[in-house]
């Protein structure tokens, strides 16, 4: 199919003996929000770690736009267009906000030693679009992160704040993909049905195909085209949110087997 | 700066007029931690009596601060008990909480310290006269005995020094029941004594450049040391211009701060081009000694500079910076010098016709050498620059000493002259003027023009998309790589960048000291380079610059004496102890970098931001206002990861 943005094929990896990601089939079209659920320990931060180049897969191909990214590394995968955040909010702490998304523009600007040295016209240019594209991304989440905030460390930011930032700094990277690992979490709901809002507008505003790693059942419900499970490093089960909430498998992952079935 | 909860609260409110006498003193009731006070008098003890057998009193007891009275030996023992008398009686105050009351207890803290300090040399007293341990302990003398003893015998050696130590206790303590205004005014008359007193050879000699001998005449005795009435004098015109100058240096720099937009950029231009001036036209004046010092402080600072990009921006723990000087200093001689073996070497072991030296013009081989030193650092970065943390510090240091012993190997002696090294090599000449080592004038300017090259890139490398990358690979280096920068490329860069501006330092040494052996590129240079970058302020250039003018020019380099000759056989063993109080006390360096600073600092640094308001508590709306719960349980925010340091609402 030609509209695959990603496409996995009998991806394996494994640690040692454990299995983390076993014979998972998996793509991604173009504009699609994909949800990935399963209980804690199913592989799912492994799947994110391997699309974005910081673990290798032990067999199994990765295809971004049709082409094989599996031995790159991540930079040069995210220079093609996949950007992620982390589950455990990991921000440049003691860089301002504004170098926080400035800095994630590296793989989308050029100017080297040279431009910096002589200041030419074309760094000067270059950094003022650097920092027009920052407050612009981060006026994303409405005042929250512009204003004199954009010259503060991101360590004085409170919790919500530093989600929105990391989601904010993986927007800047100008990626086609951005995988969303755990966006809500730790949020009230009232923040998370304000974020869950913004993850549409991802895609209808930015243009952005979003796969999204999420425990909140009702983000997850209230916006993804499809969801897949993972158990044990396997795919359980894949569909619409209400076709696989109804699926025993899916069920018994997340509330364990009956007893006479266990192994 | 350093967050305000860190600072010990020595700021007492002084109404008007002079403050002379801090606020509130205790004396009918005196509260003391006895053990606290125990414990550190123990400290004291132990660092006299080990000054004393390091053979500092002995050693410097030729050298008078004081004529007739007091030794630099002598004063190398009484600054401790002054110091932790005064020290032990700190009290870090938290925001918001009271301390305890000052007054007789300080004193008493105090005194006790000193006292046990002094009880300690009193023991060592004891000992050497009862017990002969010079095996071990060479200083354990009849010498250091007669000086412990103020050549007055054993006893009364014993009771002064006692009584000494709780009297200089006592008066450091002192220093905390003082109001601020006198605290200053004392800190400033004895600082400025002390420091004539002290840096007396470097004086004499800018006092002949700038024709003022007879105020040199007038304060030193002819055999060193000053008397009495310079003493008298000094105090005197110290205090005079403490009390007339209270707030001045304040006020303006509140009114530097104050300037904003055009007006700032202007008055640092102006401060910048006074600076340059100064630079320019003080050497004009001072002596050779200064001029040589001069030159030594900018040769290490123009290495330190260079490390700093390397650890301060990128992050990179090189062990083995001193591989670049090599290398710089190595090219420069073989191809200037006309003595070098090395190009009839290559041509003989390579080529089949035969050539003479290359004997190039000085500038023309500093094209060559940056060439070199870039590709050495790209040769020696590719392997490691793939390391982290730990390792990457222990193979930089094993290259460093591969490259070392390179130089010194009988296999390329024939290159580079093995332990002989290289000789001869010619002034740099500029045609107008010559760089040589016997004029040291030009070696410094030559150097300033080099650190401005260094700063300059520092600089606008630092505020760009490269200086950036380089800060979130510092930060986190695996999400910096997952954010596109290219990490292994950026920290080559900043390798190569550090490299060329070494070889400068190379070759500038090389036409200075006009012979280059192997055993000027010591290990030692690259730990003395790191602990300039360190104390300075890692990051910060105002500070690095402090950090080289500090230890390089009060201490002295590797080799190079500095302005406290008379410690130059302590020097390492200064430069630890520095060490190793700034890493207990001020990790962050003398003049740091606001970014390391936040970060060394976080816990007080958000506990600040708290109390101004700044930390962002507020999670649901920008306005400010929480909202009742909507059907939910209400939720608190709660941080996910506590390690972070967020302060939580309460």
């Amino acid at each position: 199919m030609s509209d695959r943005l990603l496409d996995i094929q009998n991806l394996s990896v494994t640690f040692g003996g454990l299995h983390a990601l076993r014979d998972l089939n998996f793509h991604v079209d173009e504009g699609e929000i994909v949800s990935v659920i399963g209980p804690n320990g199913a592989g799912k931060t492994t799947f994110f770690n391997m699309i974005s180049g910081m673990v290798a897969p032990t067999s199994g191909e990765i295809l971004f736009e049709g082409q094989s990214i599996v031995g790159l590394d991540p930079n040069q995968i995210t220079g093609l267009g996949i950007a992620r955040t982390f589950q455990n909010v990991r921000l440049f702490a003691n860089m301002t906000i504004a170098e926080n998304i400035m800095v994630a523009q590296h793989c989308r600007t050029k100017q080297g030693a040279w431009g910096a040295l002589f200041q030419t016209k074309a760094f000067r240019e270059e950094e003022r679009a650097i920092r027009a594209h920052a407050e612009k991304v981060l006026g994303f989440f409405g005042t929250r992160l512009i204003g004199y905030r954009l010259d503060q460390p991101a360590a004085v930011l409170s919790y919500a704040n530093r989600r929105r930032l990391e989601v904010a700094r993986a927007m800047a990277t100008s990626p086609k993909l951005i995988l969303l690992d755990e966006p809500v979490a730790g949020m009230n709901p009232k923040e998370s049905a304000e974020l869950t809002e913004l993850i549409g507008k991802l895609r209808s505003e930015w243009g952005f195909t979003v796969v999204m790693i999420e425990h909140d059942m009702s983000v997850v419900r209230d916006v993804s085209d499809r969801v897949v499970v993972l158990d044990h490093g396997e795919p359980i089960a894949q569909g619409t949110y209400e076709e696989v909430s109804t699926d025993p498998q899916v069920i018994e992952a997340y509330l364990g087997r009956p007893v006479d079935g266990a192994a | 700066m350093i967050p305000t909860a860190a600072v010990e609260a020595t700021s007492d409110s002084a109404p008007t007029g002079f403050a002379w006498r801090r606020d509130g003193l205790q004396w009918n009731s005196v509260e003391v931690e006895w053990r606290k006070v125990i414990n550190w008098g123990g400290l004291c003890a132990l660092g006299l009596v080990f000054i004393a057998l390091s053979g500092m009193l002995v050693g410097l007891d030729g050298r008078p601060v004081l004529q007739r009275y007091f030794s630099l030996g002598y004063l190398a023992m009484v600054w401790l008990p002054l110091l932790l008398g005064q020290a032990v009686n700190n009290e870090v105050v938290r925001e918001g909480i009271a301390g305890r009351p000052r007054g007789a207890g300080d004193l008493l803290a105090g005194a006790t310290v000193g006292g046990l300090g002094g009880l300690g040399l009193g023991a060592l007293i004891l000992g050497i006269a009862n017990f002969d341990l010079r095996d071990p302990l060479v200083n354990w003398s009849p010498q250091l005995l007669a000086l412990l003893g103020f050549n007055q015998g054993n006893t009364f050696g014993f009771v002064v020094w006692i009584l000494l130590g709780a009297a200089l206790g006592m008066l450091g303590a002192s220093l905390h029941l003082m109001g601020p205004d006198l605290r200053r005014l004392v800190g400033i008359v004895v600082g400025t004594v002390l420091f004539v007193a002290i840096f007396e050879t470097i004086i004499v000699d800018l006092a002949k450049g700038f024709r003022l001998v007879f105020v040199t005449d007038f304060l030193y005795g002819l055999r060193g040391g000053l008397l009495a009435e310079g003493v008298v004098a000094l105090a005197v015109v110290a205090g005079a211009a403490a009390v007339l100058g209270q707030g001045r240096i304040k006020e303006a720099k509140a009114s530097l701060a104050a300037l904003e937009g055009t007006e700032r950029k202007w008055a640092n231009a102006i401060l910048l081009v006074v600076a340059a001036a100064l630079l320019v036209i003080v050497p004009q004046f001072t002596g050779k000694i200064t001029n040589e010092l001069l030159a030594n402080v900018g040769i290490f600072l123009l290495l330190a500079l260079g490390l700093n990009i390397v650890v301060g921006l990128a992050g990179i723990l090189d062990l083995g910076y001193v591989a670049f000087f090599a290398v710089g200093g190595y090219a420069t001689a073989v191809l200037t010098s006309p003595r070098s073996n090395f190009l009839p070497a290559v041509c003989d072991t390579f080529l089949w016709f035969e050539c003479e030296p290359a004997s190039l013009p000085w500038a023309l081989a500093l094209v060559v050498v940056v060439i070199v030193a870039a590709l050495t650092g790209l040769f020696i970065g590719a392997p490691v620059i793939r390391m982290r943390g730990d390792y990457l510090a222990i193979v930089t240091l094993g290259f460093g000493e591969i490259i070392r012993l390179l130089f010194l190997s009988d296999w390329l002696t024939g290159f580079f002259g093995g332990a002989q090294g290289v000789t001869n090599i010619p002034p740099a000449d500029f045609g107008l003027f010559e760089v040589a080592g016997i004029d040291p004038r030009s070696v410094f300017y030559l150097v300033l023009f080099f650190c401005g090259v260094a700063i300059y890139i520092s600089w606008r490398l630092e505020r760009s998309r490269i200086g950036r990358a380089w800060m979130a690979i510092r930060e986190d280096e695996s999400v910096a790589e997952a954010m596109g920068i290219n990490t292994v490329n950026m920290k080559l860069m900043a390798f190569v960048v550090g490299a060329i501006l070494a070889s400068f330092g190379g070759a500038i040494f090389a036409a200075k000291v006009g012979s280059i052996f192997p055993s000027s590129f010591l290990i030692l240079v690259s730990i003395i380079i790191l602990v300039v970058v360190i104390v300075g302020g890692i990051g910060n250039i105002p500070g690095v610059i402090l950090g080289a003018v500090v230890l390089i020019g009060v201490l002295g380099g590797p080799k190079q004496p500095g302005l406290l000759q008379e410690f130059s056989q302590y020097k390492l063993l200064i430069y630890g102890a520095l060490l190793i109080w700034m890493m207990l006390k001020r990790p962050e360096g003398l003049l740091p970098n606001a970014r390391r600073t936040r970060e060394l600092h976080q816990d007080e640094f958000l506990q600040d931001a708290w109390l101004k308001g700044e930390v962002d508590l507020d999670d649901d709306d920008p306005t400010g206002g929480r909202p009742a719960a909507e059907g939910t349980v209400p939720m608190e925010t709660t941080p996910g990861d506590s390690a972070s340091g967020e302060v939580a609402p309460a």
